[in-house]
């Protein structure tokens, strides 16, 4: 039973990761109907890029704070101008596709330019241990849990108080009422696009000092946040945090409880009962079919 | 298309097919592997394409069905089975299987889909890699014997390629008919819009389901063929990256077009192959080389050549238009 508790925080703390980048996944296809098969690549990527800084002698925290500037340059601005946009006229699939030959692309050029050997990275959080009731908890888990509640805090609250916030719900519910009535709405795509890269960089801060940085640690990563997307809700905020938290927990207590062979396998028929019994997801709404 | 062009692409197949027999006779061992392995990535792609293409349902899953040929060509040939008869039973378990994963299709949509046989691919991958009294595990099932066709033996690279070639001519030919029939029509009639097709009287549940069953059987098939080809088989080529990669040679190639499949798979097999020259950086380079393609032409290369024909017909018949008005000027 003890036990249990250090699975759900554990679990919670995984989760927490996988629904940052699960947020930035429902963005992108909200306002766009952009589907990322790179969004994992994207995670894995400024880990390096923060490496890379910190190899020329820059401070950690300093370097942290570069590669999530380039992140957004390289992953939000660069990702839009030179590949979504050309391509979102030509619908959603090529789209796709274009996606995932980016993700080649980008483990390739990680594996090629730094190293196909797994580093390690330094960690926000000390290690260690606490005690919670009694129970020895992983600084680490909390600290991970911590700054990923912030970080989803941070953006529901910019989402629902700011009138920016509003602006950008709008954009992506109703791009042309929301024109009419002066929503920018071309600068706020870009801004979504500008947040999934800070999260993404902020996801790759979390979790690249427990899995360490390796060119192929997207692959995994990725299809957890797409999952937690597709279980929580495609078009919603809220769903893909409730996904990715859900999706973190079940997945640690599979590899405990039912089988560590299988454990990939639990998550899946999560999502197969999901899109068979509730397609909009858990907290989603159902998508009108248009004729 | 005039009888000109017609005699003119009639003749340009038999020179590719002439070429495709009889240039690799002087290939090396590894030239004929990687050629045949372009013939088998055909044959899945053309399955992919049928339920793409055609049917208009994006399906993440057909890598696995390969995997599914391959481990039932593997397993039954190595218990001494013919390999006409593991095809036959391959065949079987394909079409079932791929009519269950239908299912979902019906209820959900486009990405949802994907999702789905996003699912079943991870699932397919771990039952190959944790069924170990079925499939070995992680080491895998090796010396797969080559099959004797009509008493010849294909044991060497030369003959088992001709085998490859040859079955996917005869893929080719099935799939030719197929979308010519009111099957096919039916198929894109679905793909075009499929409420309209089911006010024309179209059963879209049964064809969704047919589209899906065939195309994964025409993986399973490309499996059969893929355990002897390379006569050993682990679970790791068949992961999730195999379905993503056939699904970028359908788009890449141009889906919905008969020919898009045998593109796509020539710059998915051989192009990295050719750009080996460049190392590390090959895959980069392809990675590159795709975005770019895409950008450009959405409907793959095929796509191309298609806008490229249809503004050379809609020129020629303009040219013509305006030959018969100054001619109409003329005479009055």
């Amino acid at each position: 039973m003890s036990n249990l508790l250090d699975l759900i925080v554990a679990g919670l703390a995984t989760g927490a990761i996988y629904a940052l980048v699960a947020v930035g996944f429902t963005l992108l296809w909200q306002t766009s109907q952009t589907i990322n098969f790179a969004q994992g690549e994207f995670v894995m990527l400024p880990a390096f890029l923060m490496l890379a800084v910190m190899h020329l002698g820059v401070p950690f925290w300093l370097a942290v704070l570069v590669g999530i500037l380039l992140s957004a340059l390289l992953l939000g601005l660069g990702f839009k101008l030179l590949l979504v946009d050309p391509m979102l006229r030509h619908g959603v699939l090529p789209l796709a596709i274009a996606t995932m030959a980016l993700a080649i692309g980008i483990k390739e050029a990680v594996k090629q330019f730094f190293s196909a050997e797994a580093s390690p990275f330094p960690s926000i959080v000390p290690a260690g241990d606490i005690s919670v009731l009694g129970r020895a908890i992983s600084l680490q888990s909390l600290g991970v849990l911590a700054v990923a509640i912030l970080a989803v805090i941070g953006l529901t609250t910019l989402l629902n108080r700011t009138s920016l916030g509003h602006q950008m719900q709008a954009a992506a519910q109703n791009p042309t009422v929301a024109r009419i009535i002066g929503v920018p709405v071309e600068r706020m795509i870009l801004l979504t696009f500008l947040i999934n890269a800070v999260l993404v960089a902020l996801a790759s801060l979390l979790i690249t000092p427990i899995y360490l940085a390796k060119f192929s640690s997207g692959e995994v990563l990725g299809q957890a946040a797409f999952i937690a997307a597709i279980v929580g809700g495609f078009n919603q905020v809220r769903g893909a945090i409730a996904g990715g938290l859900l999706i973190g927990i079940v997945d640690n207590l599979a590899a405990a409880y039912v089988s560590t062979q299988y454990r990939a396998a639990v998550p899946m028929v999560l999502l197969i009962l999901m899109i068979l019994f509730r397609p909009q997801g858990l907290l989603g709404r159902a998508e009108e079919r248009t004729v | 298309m005039t009888k000109h062009s017609r005699l003119l692409l009639a003749a340009l197949a038999v020179i590719v097919i002439a070429g495709l027999i009889i240039i690799p006779m002087n290939f090396n061992r590894y030239g004929l592997y990687i050629l045949s392995q372009w013939a088998v990535m055909t044959i899945a792609a053309m399955g992919l394409n049928l339920t793409l293409g055609y049917a208009g349902q994006v399906s993440l899953a057909q890598g696995a069905f390969v995997g599914i040929g391959a481990y039932g060509a593997a397993i039954l040939t190595t218990h001494g089975w013919p390999l006409i008869s593991a095809l036959g039973f391959v065949i079987v378990i394909c079409f079932a299987v791929g009519w269950l994963l239908g299912y979902p299709a019906l209820r959900v949509q486009h990405h949802y889909l994907a999702f789905v046989t996003l699912a079943f691919s991870t699932l397919a991958f771990l039952v190959f890699r944790n069924e170990s009294w079925l499939t070995n595990g992680i080491y895998g099932i090796s010396n797969i014997p080559r099959p004797e066709i009509f008493g010849f033996p294909t044991r060497k690279p030369l003959p088992f390629y001709y085998l490859c070639l040859g079955s996917l001519g005869l893929v080719t030919l099935a799939m030719w008919w197929l979308i010519r029939s009111p099957w096919g029509r039916a198929f894109m009639a679905l793909r075009e819009n499929p409420i309209r097709a089911q006010s024309l009287g179209i059963d879209t549940r049964r064809y969704t389901l047919m589209a899906f069953a065939i195309g994964s059987v025409l993986g399973g098939i490309a499996g059969v063929l893929y355990a002897p080809l390379t006569q050993y088989v682990d679970p790791v080529p068949f992961n999730l990256q195999l379905s993503l990669d056939l699904l970028m040679m359908v788009i890449v190639g141009g889906s919905g077009f008969m020919f898009g499949p045998f593109l796509g798979a020539m710059i998915a097999v051989l192009l990295p192959e050719w750009l080996r020259f460049a190392e590390g950086y090959y895959l980069m380079l392809y990675a590159a080389a795709v975005i770019v393609l895409l950008i450009y032409s959405p409907s793959g290369i095929l796509g191309i050549l298609d806008r490229y024909l249809s503004s050379r017909r809609t020129q020629a018949a303009s040219a013509l238009r305006a030959a018969a008005q100054s001619k109409l000027e003329a005479a009055q």
